[in-house]
């Protein structure tokens, strides 16, 4: 088990290190290789109207001249031990973990990735419940009714679900409770649960219920299919033979061998949402990652860029190891391999 | 790993396979196996994965097949008798020893070598189900070795491919169909068929009956046997069914835990057991007679077969054996024959001639 | 059941009696008639070998017993008394109750039969705690000392492992602890040694023998192998196509079976206790679709023989009919043609 732990952990490790490597060789390299060189970099950091000698200073400045080998190990230790930068006359510490400082308006990039943080936060984590809550009871009670009224009911609605897009229920949804109901006229703005909780929430329930109905969908499928295979086993049959009333069987003996693969695709979905909902916070205009990086990528302004990726990976990472370690909670048969 | 294996290699003389006796007379030899070897690493650690064990799936087994003869290799499951199988096929690499097909050494014969080898070389296969590709027709899994061969047919692939489904008994003019369409014991006639369509000299049969309901289970092997006379087959059958290797075989080897433990001409193996396991398997088979069931003699092991991961010392079997002494844990009896065409590797044999254990203990070097 | 039914049924004097056992399911395909009527009986102490092919209906007979098939998808009708007490009319919920306490069963393949995410223990445990009012601690005992019994080393021990964790022959017997737990009156043993080994299959088989012994329940065993009826059973039930083809005690069965498909089956199996024949004599085709049962004697098609009933086989049913104490066939042949074809042409060459 301890093994088994340190193996995960070292892999995912691992896999961070080349997330970084890959994002900063698609932002840095890439671009030398199509031709840019250093000076066009760093004129998208001042702005093209500066002159050629301004645009050196910053080239240096931010070390765009040094072999990338250096560039990727500075950018490294940047988020590790953090990193100093020469800013004319005044020095500057930029603590860790430091992403660099914004293209576009020369701030840390960190301190605005925690800044949006709390919003894509409370969007997902809010909409996780909803789904898994409607999604898996949904998908039980199909597949133990399956073929009834309520099966096809429920299967046609998530259908419906899976293919209709967010920005499509997510306006409809506005146009409707928001614009013509008036029953969350704050939706789409974003207040802060410390600030105002009840307000924190009323405004979110739209974006949540819009963001859980595509992933309940999915996951109601999912439970369903999982379900209908798990009464299958023979283990059920057994547990049946044993006299076990049916509520014991399906509770104790198939909602926990359907729910272990339905947990994994869970902790996946949530760490890549926790990396930004971009369509959602788009479509509600919230400022949380997704829509941090949506706009730092419209404006070409890379260690944003790079900073939101690197946090998407380590959630999704992140979300991987936990879900990892809960399978062999779980299954004994990983925990005792 | 393998070099260390090679060292013990020491097979008697006595044991040569290459006895005529030994083999029972008729054909020359096709298929010779020598000291086969195939270990399964272990491996432990967070980081750096190092080697901490192996399984001796198969651990220094000697055989050898006379043309257009049947060996059956029998066992309980982790015997080896499977893995034994995929290595003369070649589906597996030996870790060690030799496997010789027609005088020509094919232990390490690379795969491009081998493509035409394997025209020679067939496997049937246990599942009639998964070993079928559900996509296509029985004319095109019958036709593919033509294809992949590059074989030429007198009258076209297609007519040689419904001559093979008369031969094994079913209607040509299915042709056109697929696997869902036919029975289990169907599809193992189109396996077969299949297996036919170059004219192998030499088919390796795993389980080829086990998946089958009894009464196909007879179709199918007094059709091997119908196909062994028309053509002149030499088969290896693996089972664990020991009424249905006695009824196809004309050799039996018996393993168990990698090892081969007894070998020897049919008829003699199941009417004079000599090693203690094998008695035990025989005496294991429910008998379709019960006014014998409570006058039978019975042989019961005790427990289950050890892991192959960590086995023990010597004998293999002196675990669970009711004859074991101490020697047995110490000293690994060799293959020695007792009866003309019947080897044991036991040191306290049954239904032996009565010099038996001095001849074991000769040819173990301890006198 | 119909009212009128209900007056004509009589009290049953066996322990176990089925009288005339149907299970259809309905499917886009056609009705399959996996078992279609059934009869016969069994008393406590005894065991009752049932023999068929797959497609036989043998498994979805046992599955019956216990009330285990979904009346949603299967129509179940006819009659089930254990012990005075009717299953087949009974609710869920009074069959539930019987399941695992009065009757219980051994799957065939241990492994996939028991859950893999909970220790055996916490399986015989929880068998043993819905019928029986009992502490934790106390069905642990339990659940030990059942171990025990059938014959696993340390139960201490192992009855914290995980399925997984036992070789294949420990998982049965832990399987069969687990049936056992409660003491039932019945024990229903599908296939229950297929899965394993030659040498286990034997130990398990003497288990069996001598728990039955001890317990004095009625025992059903169903397999496909002949050997491994003949080591059990007192009496051998012979099913195809969903019906029972012959019936009788075991060593009549052996000795003097009547019906061509038995035939079919002792001449299709190598036998290690007789000289080795020089071909096997096996039946011809496959067995039939259930359904499409063929018109008449389901068996039919693949009969050696049918010719001799001159069409009698294609379009009208054989009858079981008693042909001696407790001997019943199904089979149009002259009781005359049986015996000669019998002693003839088919013991020679056995």
């Amino acid at each position: 088990m301890v093994n088994f732990l340190i193996r995960r952990l070292l892999a995912a490790i691992a896999l961070l290190i080349i997330v970084s490597m890959v994002t900063f060789a698609i932002f840095f390299l890439v671009p030398r290789l199509t031709g840019a060189s250093s000076a066009d970099l760093a004129s998208r950091y001042v702005g093209k109207t500066a002159g050629p000698q301004a645009v050196h200073e910053v080239e240096i400045r931010l070390g765009l001249n040094r072999p990338l080998v250096i560039q990727y190990w500075n950018f490294v230790k940047g988020i590790v031990v953090g990193a100093h930068y020469n800013f004319g006359p005044s020095k500057v510490y930029c603590g860790p973990p430091c992403f660099g400082y914004s293209f576009v308006n020369q701030t840390p990039v960190w301190p605005d990735l925690l800044d949006r943080m709390p919003v894509t936060l409370s969007l997902a984590g809010g909409a996780a419940v909803i789904w898994l809550v409607f999604g898996v009871t949904t998908g039980v009670i199909s597949a133990l009714k399956r073929g009834s009224v309520v099966d096809r009911a429920s299967m046609g609605i998530a259908l419906a679900g899976v293919s209709l897009p967010i920005f499509f229920t997510g306006l409809l949804s506005l146009a409707i409770f928001r614009d013509n109901l008036q029953w969350f006229p704050g939706a789409g703005t974003y207040i802060g649960l410390t600030q105002n909780p009840l307000t924190w929430a009323s405004n979110l329930v739209l974006p949540w219920v819009t963001l859980a109905f595509l992933q309940a969908a999915l996951y109601a499928r999912l439970t369903r299919a999982g379900m209908l295979e798990t009464m299958g086993e023979d283990y059920i049959r057994t547990a049946r033979a044993k006299g076990l009333p049916e509520r014991t069987v399906i509770v104790r003996h198939a909602l926990r061998a359907t729910l272990t693969p339905v947990l994994t695709i869970f902790g996946i979905d949530l760490g890549t949402l926790l990396g930004g909902a971009v369509l959602t916070e788009g479509t509600f205009s919230l400022p949380g990652l997704g829509k941090f990086a949506i706009d730092s990528i419209n404006n070409n302004d890379l260690p944003r860029v790079l900073g939101v990726v690197m946090i998407g990976a380590f959630f999704i990472v992140l979300a991987n190891l936990v879900v990892d370690v809960l399978y062999a909670v779980i299954d004994p048969r990983v925990r005792l391999s | 790993m393998s070099r260390e294996a090679g060292d013990t290699v020491t097979t008697p003389d006595t044991t040569a396979t290459a006895d005529p006796r030994s083999a029972g007379g008729q054909g020359e030899v096709l298929l010779e196996v020598s000291g086969l070897r195939k270990h399964f690493p272990v491996t432990r650690g967070a980081i750096i994965k190092r080697q901490v064990g192996a399984v001796k799936a198969v651990d220094g087994v000697d055989f050898s097949v006379r043309s257009g003869q049947t060996l059956g290799l029998v066992g309980e499951s982790g015997c080896g008798k499977t893995t034994t199988g995929r290595m003369i096929t070649r589906l597996l690499e030996p870790t060690d020893g030799r496997i010789v097909f027609q005088g020509r050494d094919i232990t390490h014969v690379s795969q491009g070598t081998m493509r035409p080898l394997r025209r020679d070389i067939q496997m049937i296969f246990q599942d009639p189900y998964s070993s079928l590709n559900p996509r296509k027709t029985v004319g095109s899994i019958v036709g593919a070795p033509f294809r992949l061969q590059n074989v030429e047919t007198e009258s076209g692939v297609k007519k040689a491919v419904q001559d093979l489904l008369d031969v094994v008994g079913l209607n040509p003019e299915h042709y056109n169909r697929y696997p869902h369409e036919f029975s289990g014991g169907q599809r193992q006639r189109i396996g077969i068929a299949r297996t036919l369509a170059l004219r192998p000299k030499l088919i390796v049969a795993d389980e080829p009956v086990s998946a089958l309901d009894v009464s196909i289970q007879a179709q199918v092997v007094n059709l091997l046997e119908d196909l062994q006379d028309e053509f002149g087959l030499t088969y290896v059958v693996i089972a664990h069914d020991l009424s249905v290797v006695r009824h196809i075989s004309d050799r039996v080897g018996v393993m168990y835990l990698g090892k081969m433990v007894e070998l020897s001409d049919a008829a003699d193996l199941y009417k004079n057991p000599m090693h203690p396991y094998t008695v035990a398997l025989l005496s294991a088979v429910p008998v379709p007679d019960p006014s014998i069931r409570s006058a039978r003699e019975r042989i019961r092991l005790q427990g289950d077969v050890p892991s192959p991961l960590n086995p023990p010392p010597a004998c293999p079997f002196h675990t669970r054996c009711w004859k074991a002494q101490d020697v047995c844990g110490t000293v690994e009896p060799p293959m020695v024959e007792l009866a003309p065409g019947h080897q044991v590797a036991c040191h306290f044999p049954e239904n032996a001639p009565a010099d038996a254990e001095q001849q074991v203990a000769k040819a173990a070097g301890r006198a | 059941m119909t009212e009128q039914d209900a007056i004509t049924v009589q009290a049953p004097r066996a322990f176990l009696e089925v009288r005339d056992l149907r299970i259809h399911f309905p499917t886009d395909d056609g009705l399959v008639k996996s078992v279609d009527g059934l009869s016969f009986s069994l008393e406590r102490g005894r065991t009752l070998g049932i023999v068929g092919e797959s497609g036989s209906g043998k498994s979805v007979t046992s599955l019956g017993l216990l009330g285990l098939h979904n009346r949603k998808n299967a129509k179940v009708s006819g009659e089930i008394w254990l012990d005075g007490q009717e299953i087949v009319g009974s609710s869920p919920e009074q069959v539930r109750r019987l399941r695992g306490r009065k009757m219980s069963m051994i799957f065939q393949d241990p492994l996939s039969s028991m859950h893999p995410f909970y220790t055996i223990g916490a399986q015989i445990i929880e068998a043993y705690r819905i019928h029986n009012d009992v502490s934790k601690q106390v069905a642990r005992k339990h659940a030990i000392d059942m171990l025990d019994r059938v014959g696993i080393p340390q139960p201490d021990k192992r009855v914290d492992d995980y399925p997984h964790q036992f070789s294949g022959g420990m998982r049965q017997r832990a399987m069969i602890a687990m049936s056992l737990s409660c003491d039932p009156e019945l024990l229903i043993a599908d296939e229950p040694t297929t899965a394993l080994d030659v040498t286990v299959q034997a130990q398990i088989l003497d288990l069996i023998r001598d728990l039955q012994k001890e317990f004095n329940s009625a025992v059903i065993i169903i397999t496909h192998d002949l050997g491994v009826v003949a080591e059990l059973s007192d009496d051998i039930l012979v099913m195809y196509g969903g019906r029972c083809v012959e019936y009788g005690e075991v060593e009549e069965l052996f000795h003097a079976p009547e019906h061509p498909y038995t035939w079919g089956l002792l001449g299709s199996m190598p036998r290690l206790d007789r000289d080795r024949s020089d071909r096997l004599m096996p039946i011809k085709g496959s067995p039939p679709s259930l359904i499409n049962v063929p018109e008449g004697c389901a068996f039919s098609p693949r009969c050696a023989f049918a010719e001799l009933n001159e069409g009698r086989s294609e379009t009208e049913r054989p009858e079981l009919r008693e042909i001696g104490p407790g001997h019943r066939v199904a089979c149009h042949l002259d009781r005359a043609d049986r015996r000669r074809l019998w002693d003839e042409e088919i013991r020679p060459k056995l």
